[in-house]
């Protein structure tokens, strides 16, 4: 039987490149995004490459109210669920957030408090089934706030640490969490960055989280080596990471 | 827009900056095409990057890169017709076909490019004596233009900006989808089988005797005078008729590393490279079943390959010359370049075939092409580069702009009279340095 996957913030580019490899292996999709016309783009590759099955539904994921029946209303469409993949996020400008807390608030809406409904509604869901993946991406900005993007930084590191609690208490009952911490990929966003033609490869993270939601892994930082570099930044004393200018 | 380029051609010369636009979404399209091409020196839509000189270049305006367009929008597995966004890269294509039993109509020496850049320089491949060039399979595509038309192009809807975009340069409009008419395999081998030949005219034997096998091509030894002049490697193939494998040949795994010194290529290492090359094929005639990877893509095997040849970089020199001249041409051309001392590691000689295309200012023509590659040394390079351009005219020949940036207006306009009727189709917000370069008044 091919597996049934729910796809929040499917048109982000990371989202794209997983669902790839799933259409590849013939499973079904609902893919949720904000734009229709994007998602209707989306879609239609993905079932020439071999989905079983993709819906679409047009949603703003900041609508906390609209989870439960958005999410019902999916899970009926594939006929039950295995896999729920939350990729949505924000990066916005930590300059505006440091003069405006509005916009600050927004970037922790968005990556924090949107993620946490979904995850509240989907981790009852998958307890009550007796299994489920439910596959989310944090980041390794996440690890430790940094004052070039600490709003972002935070937002994530708030939903690595739910996440953590989460599969604490949700694994004994045959639920896996995957946080997923990718380091920068190439994506139109990071686009003529500096130094972004050594990024990471979006169709080579995209396997390795399809490989991981399948060995039913925790923890995944992808490519593997930000496992090492978050494990040096992390150990830096404060007196002198708060002098360093990361 | 200052600072590092973000996008340098293939030949890594000229260097120009530029404010790189992402382009991801067809929905985004016109707005995002005339809002650009309004701003500072106008727009281009680019694909990878694999032209060698200033085709895929706008000095100070906006590059707006199209590889974030890849999806594929419908395949028929009867017809074999794949219909895909602009952005989407031959790679991505054969990874989708080859399992479903197709291949490529028409393949450039590199899978590294888009659909759109093969269709805007109309490229050709070994097959161009039976199958013409890449435009002759591409039914059907869209053209955005920035005053926010949607043009939808083929051989009766709109057949004028059809015959303008297939070779159109990017000029024309954003190619936003295409349709590509793929051709069946039964097998990822190719039958393939190399034979060595000394001077031109056995190279044209060999061509003429061999006017029904899929694949031709040669690799020729331009260093070499006397008796070895002009000898090289007549290199043909087939898809092989014995079923077996359909799974992509794997993607190379090289990347060269570093930034090559200048000194590495000198006319005493491409002397010797080409008499290794020669002589790696011990006898006459060797025949092998292939991979299609190798056959085709033996130079992706090393990714980013040109920095090989150092920061500033290389520059192919390709000429088309027609039949009534060719071998004359060819001869005298290749003496020019032998008497020069100058080395080409890779220089490859096939003769195109009368398919017409249907681009309007497409480069292919019944005759000869030879492809050569030189380092640039502006002082040494340039002087004989533009010899090689006079000579070409004078034998009713044109150089390709996909590997130009070199030649002058006057020789342009004079090899490609065809430019002037082009205007009434060029968008008047997109550019690239090599039009303004060769529509220049001299
Ligand atoms: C190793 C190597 C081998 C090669 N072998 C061959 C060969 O055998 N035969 C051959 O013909 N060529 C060959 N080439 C040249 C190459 O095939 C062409 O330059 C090709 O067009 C590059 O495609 P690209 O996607 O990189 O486009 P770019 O180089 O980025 O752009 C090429 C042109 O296409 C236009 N363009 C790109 N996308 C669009 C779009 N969506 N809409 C409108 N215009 C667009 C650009 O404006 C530009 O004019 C070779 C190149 C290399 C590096």
């Amino acid at each position: 039987m091919s597996e049934r996957v729910l796809v929040l913030g499917a048109t982000s580019g990371i989202a794209e490149a997983t669902c790839r490899v799933w259409a590849k292996q013939g499973a079904s999709l609902v893919l949720v995004g904000r734009s229709a016309d994007k998602l209707a783009a989306v879609a239609a590759d993905l079932r020439a490459r071999g989905a079983r099955l993709v819906e679409t539904a047009v949603a703003d994921l900041d609508d906390t109210a609209r989870h439960p029946q958005l999410l019902a209303d999916s899970i009926n469409a594939l006929g039950g669920l295995d896999v729920a993949y939350l990729a949505h996020g924000i990066m916005g400008e930590q300059q505006q957030s440091e003069e405006d807390f509005n916009a600050a608030a927004q970037v922790l809406y968005t990556n924090f408090l949107s993620p946490v409904s979904l995850c509240t509604w989907l981790s009852n869901y998958f307890v009550k089934q007796g299994r489920g993946v439910l596959a989310v991406i944090s980041s390794v900005a996440g690890e430790r706030g940094r004052k070039s993007n600490y709003v972002y930084g935070s937002s994530k590191a708030g939903l690595s640490a739910f996440l953590d609690g989460l599969r604490n208490r949700v694994d004994r009952q045959g639920v896996t969490v995957l946080t997923i911490k990718p380091g920068p990929v190439k994506t139109a966003m990071t686009m003529g960055m500096k130094g972004s033609e050594k990024f990471a490869d979006p169709d080579k993270v995209a396997q390795s989280i399809v490989d991981a939601i399948h060995a039913k892994k925790d923890v995944l930082y992808v490519p593997g080596i930000w496992k090492i570099i978050m494990f040096v930044i992390r150990h830096i004393p404060e007196s002198v990471f708060k002098k360093l200018n990361l | 827009m200052t600072g590092k380029p973000p996008f340098e051609p293939w030949g890594r010369y000229p260097k120009y900056n530029a404010n790189v636009v992402p382009l991801q979404w067809q929905s985004d399209f016109p707005a995002i095409v005339s809002r650009y091409g309004g701003m500072h020196n106008g727009a281009l839509a680019v694909g990878m990057g694999r032209s060698y000189g200033d085709v895929c270049l706008l000095k100070d305006g906006n590059l707006m890169v199209t590889t974030g367009m890849n999806r594929i929008l419908g395949w028929d597995p009867e017809t074999g017709i794949l219909t895909a966004e602009a952005g989407m890269t031959l790679a991505q294509i054969l990874d989708f076909c080859v399992p479903r039993g197709y291949f490529l109509p028409v393949t450039p020496g590199t899978k590294y490019v888009t659909l759109g850049g093969a269709i805007a320089n109309d490229i050709h491949g070994k097959n161009h004596h039976v199958a013409g060039t890449f435009g002759c399979h591409v039914p059907e595509f869209e053209l955005v233009r920035s005053d926010g038309t949607h043009l939808r192009c083929s051989a009766t809807e709109n057949p004028d900006w059809y015959a303008a975009t297939i070779g159109g340069l990017g000029l024309t409009g954003v190619i936003t989808w295409a349709k590509l008419k793929m051709k069946p395999i039964v097998s990822r081998k190719i039958d393939y089988e190399g034979i060595q030949f000394h001077g031109v005219d056995e190279f044209l034997a060999l061509t003429e005797a061999s006017k029904h096998v899929e694949y031709t091509v040669s690799w020729i030894d331009c260093s070499s005078t006397g008796k070895n002049f002009a000898r090289g490697v007549f290199m043909q193939g087939d898809h092989t008729r014995n079923p077996g494998e359909l799974k992509p040949s794997p993607e190379p795994k090289l990347i060269f590393p570093i930034e090559a010194p200048g000194f590495m290529l000198n006319s005493a290492s491409v002397a010797a490279f080409n008499t290794v090359f020669f002589h790696k094929q011990m006898k006459k005639r060797v025949t092998a079943l292939q991979d299609y990877e190798p056959f085709f893509y033996p130079l992706d095997k090393v990714l980013k390959w040109n920095r090989m040849y150092g920061t500033s970089g290389l520059l192919q020199f390709q000429y088309a010359i027609p039949w009534e001249h060719a071998r004359e041409g060819t001869i005298a051309i290749l003496n020019e370049v032998a008497k020069s001392g100058l080395a080409s590691f890779l220089a490859v000689l096939k003769a195109f075939g009368d398919v017409p295309s249907p681009g309007l200012l497409s480069f292919p023509q019944p005759g000869i092409t030879l492809a050569l590659d030189f380092p640039i040394k502006p002082g040494k390079s340039f002087p004989l580069f533009d010899r090689l351009a006079q000579m070409t005219l004078e034998f009713g020949g044109k150089l390709y702009p996909a590997k130009d940036a070199r030649m002058t207006a006057t020789q342009y306009q004079k090899s490609y009279p065809e430019w002037q009727q082009f205007l009434r189709y060029k968008d008047p917000l997109l550019s690239s340095s090599f039009w303004e370069r060769v529509t220049r008044e001299e």
